[in-house]
């Protein structure tokens, strides 16, 4: 069963075209990823599919309804967590989370959310005295309170420390293993890379390759890199199957101890596709 | 697939009243702006000003602790309303509560509720200065009911005007430049800094009399002074009939306008 369904998605803004027919689908209960330099679209596909936007063309299913005209009933099935707001600064974490919590037919309970995100020292805090990467955690607890189905998370680690986002990446783990579809919006391939069983890449308002983080781009069928010590320098070979080549260096009693092999990066291929697209 | 029901709007209302009352009050600088404000004009206005008039006791003092209970309902309902909405939409408040089951009803409950709050706490403020600093007498019972349904409408038209106000405000920083032209030019046009009205160009006062601010002014003078007061008054009448009239369709005005341009984002562009 489709969580999201879009054919053909198109937005302007003034005349200025954003999105440019873009198809999308993902399963239920599937992490899925949307990567893209800033300006490509991401944010405003996003956006009309939380029914924040309209849009001037396609058709769109989200949770099995049109995100335009979807009810209060389909609101309180998906989770956003928002990029760039400022609100609420005068309240305690505790306060806002309760607060939103009250508006949904059968919220976590609020300790229960502050932990998942890491904040239960901070719940007393005003929003205000927290931290960028704290505040970005309020905003999470906020999308996931009310148990969505369905949650979206734009670029949701931004200003994160390294152990934050680890942290964050279990939260997420955690809810796809209780079955939540998410839609993910990054920058960070390493992140895209580690959540989303699928991914898609925007550039100029199109979708320029969509696959597993492995195979994204021909990424899975491309070169590898193999990388070993022969005489006391580095040696390099770029075959398709390192098989025979490594079985060829083990027969030949070779010094393997610096051995690599190495296929792009998801960032090599990521960048090679939005460069064949500027 | 759930399909729990979701809270009732009412009880969604009221805790948008209690946090909207909750960061009004840890917020400093708008607690002592909205509610001083009126206060410190009125001590100013009351002993600077030193009129008679043909009523024994009747003070220049005591015409402005009534009229100014106006100026203090504009500033709570009609600012506070209008760049709260504005600031909501800026902050990204409106665009959080647009992303969960709230019903826009409930939002605007809140807000009401707490308009509703300050402006009770902003005419107690008030008529407290006016009664133990200018030793206004206080009216009867009678008198009180009146004022009850002059204040009630009073908040809710400016409220909603205030709502619908902020719709044209681009920015929230802005918002309070631009709320209080009106709130201003108003008062001096409807008899609330420069009394007796008659004074004023007779277009003047035909203008005043379209929009609510005469009416409420008018109307707390009618609470607040000795019956004799009346003939100070354009018409010579308190004209409550008509005040009601004026208040209630600004009322409906209003809200039609809330309707029509109520959104919960900034312009799609």
């Amino acid at each position: 069963m489709t969580a999201i369904e879009v054919t053909g998605l198109r937005k302007s803004y003034r005349g200025n075209e954003v999105v440019r027919g873009i198809d999308l689908a993902v399963a239920r209960g599937e992490v899925f990823a949307l990567l893209g330099p800033n300006g490509a679209g991401k944010t405003t596909t996003t956006e009309i599919l939380e029914g924040h936007r309209r849009r001037n063309g396609g058709t769109v299913r989200v949770l099995g309804e049109d995100p335009g005209t979807a009810g209060r009933h389909w609101r309180a099935r998906i989770g956003i967590v928002l990029q760039d707001t400022d609100d609420a600064v005068d309240l305690t974490v505790a306060e806002t989370i309760r607060h939103v919590a009250g508006f949904y037919p059968d919220p976590r309970p609020v300790d229960e959310v502050i932990e998942l995100v890491g904040l239960t020292e901070k719940r007393r805090s005003r929003i205000r005295s927290l931290s960028g990467g704290q505040r970005r955690r309020v905003d999470v607890a906020l999308g996931i309170v009310g148990r969505p189905e369905l949650l979206f998370l734009d670029e949701p680690t931004t200003g994160f420390d390294p152990q934050a986002r680890r942290q964050f990446w279990d939260l997420i783990r955690a809810l796809a293993a209780e079955g939540t579809t998410i839609l993910l919006t990054t920058h960070y391939l390493e992140e895209a890379e580690t959540l989303a069983d699928r991914l898609a890449v925007i550039a100029e308002g199109r979708i320029v390759a969509e696959g597993t983080p492995a195979t994204l781009g021909g990424r899975g069928a491309a070169a590898a890199k193999v990388t070993w010590r022969e005489s006391g320098a580095m040696r390099t070979e770029q075959v398709a199957d390192p098989t025979e080549l490594i079985r060829k260096l083990v027969a030949e009693d070779a010094d393997l101890s610096l051995l690599t092999v190495t296929r792009p990066t998801l960032e090599d291929t990521y960048l090679s596709l939005i460069g064949a697209h500027r | 697939m759930t399909t729990a029901a979701l809270p009732p709007t009412m009880a969604t209302g009221l805790r948008r009243a209690h946090v909207e009352l909750l960061q009004f009050v840890r917020d400093r600088t708008a607690m002592v702006f909205t509610f001083a404000f009126p206060a410190l004009l009125l001590l100013l206005f009351g002993t600077i000003f030193s009129d008679s008039y043909n009523e024994p006791g009747v003070t220049a003092s005591h015409v402005f602790s009534a009229s100014m209970i106006a100026y203090g309902i504009l500033s709570t309902a009609f600012i506070t309303m209008g760049s709260g909405l504005a600031m909501d939409r800026e902050d990204g408040t409106l665009k959080r509560l647009r992303g969960t089951p709230i019903a826009a009803t409930a939002y605007v409950l809140g807000k009401l509720l707490l308009v509703l709050a300050l402006g009770v706490a902003e005419v107690v403020l008030l008529i407290g200065v006016g009664a133990l600093v200018f030793d206004m007498s206080l009216p009867d019972a009678a008198h009180w009911l009146t004022f009850a349904w002059i204040f009630l409408l009073s908040v809710v038209a400016c409220s909603l005007l205030g709502m619908a106000v902020s719709t044209v405000v681009k920015h929230a920083r802005t918002a309070g430049a631009i709320l209080n032209v009106p709130v201003v030019v108003l008062q001096f046009i409807s008899g609330v800094f420069i009394y007796p009205p008659s004074q004023l160009p007779s277009w003047l006062m035909g203008v005043a009399s379209i929009f609510p601010v005469k009416w409420m002014a008018q109307g707390f003078r009618y609470v607040f002074l000795p019956d004799g007061m009346k003939a100070q008054e354009v018409a010579g009448q308190w004209e409550l009939g008509r005040t009601a009239l004026v208040l209630g369709a600004w009322c409906v005005i209003g809200l039609v306008l809330c309707l029509v341009t109520f959104r919960w984002s900034e312009r799609d562009r």
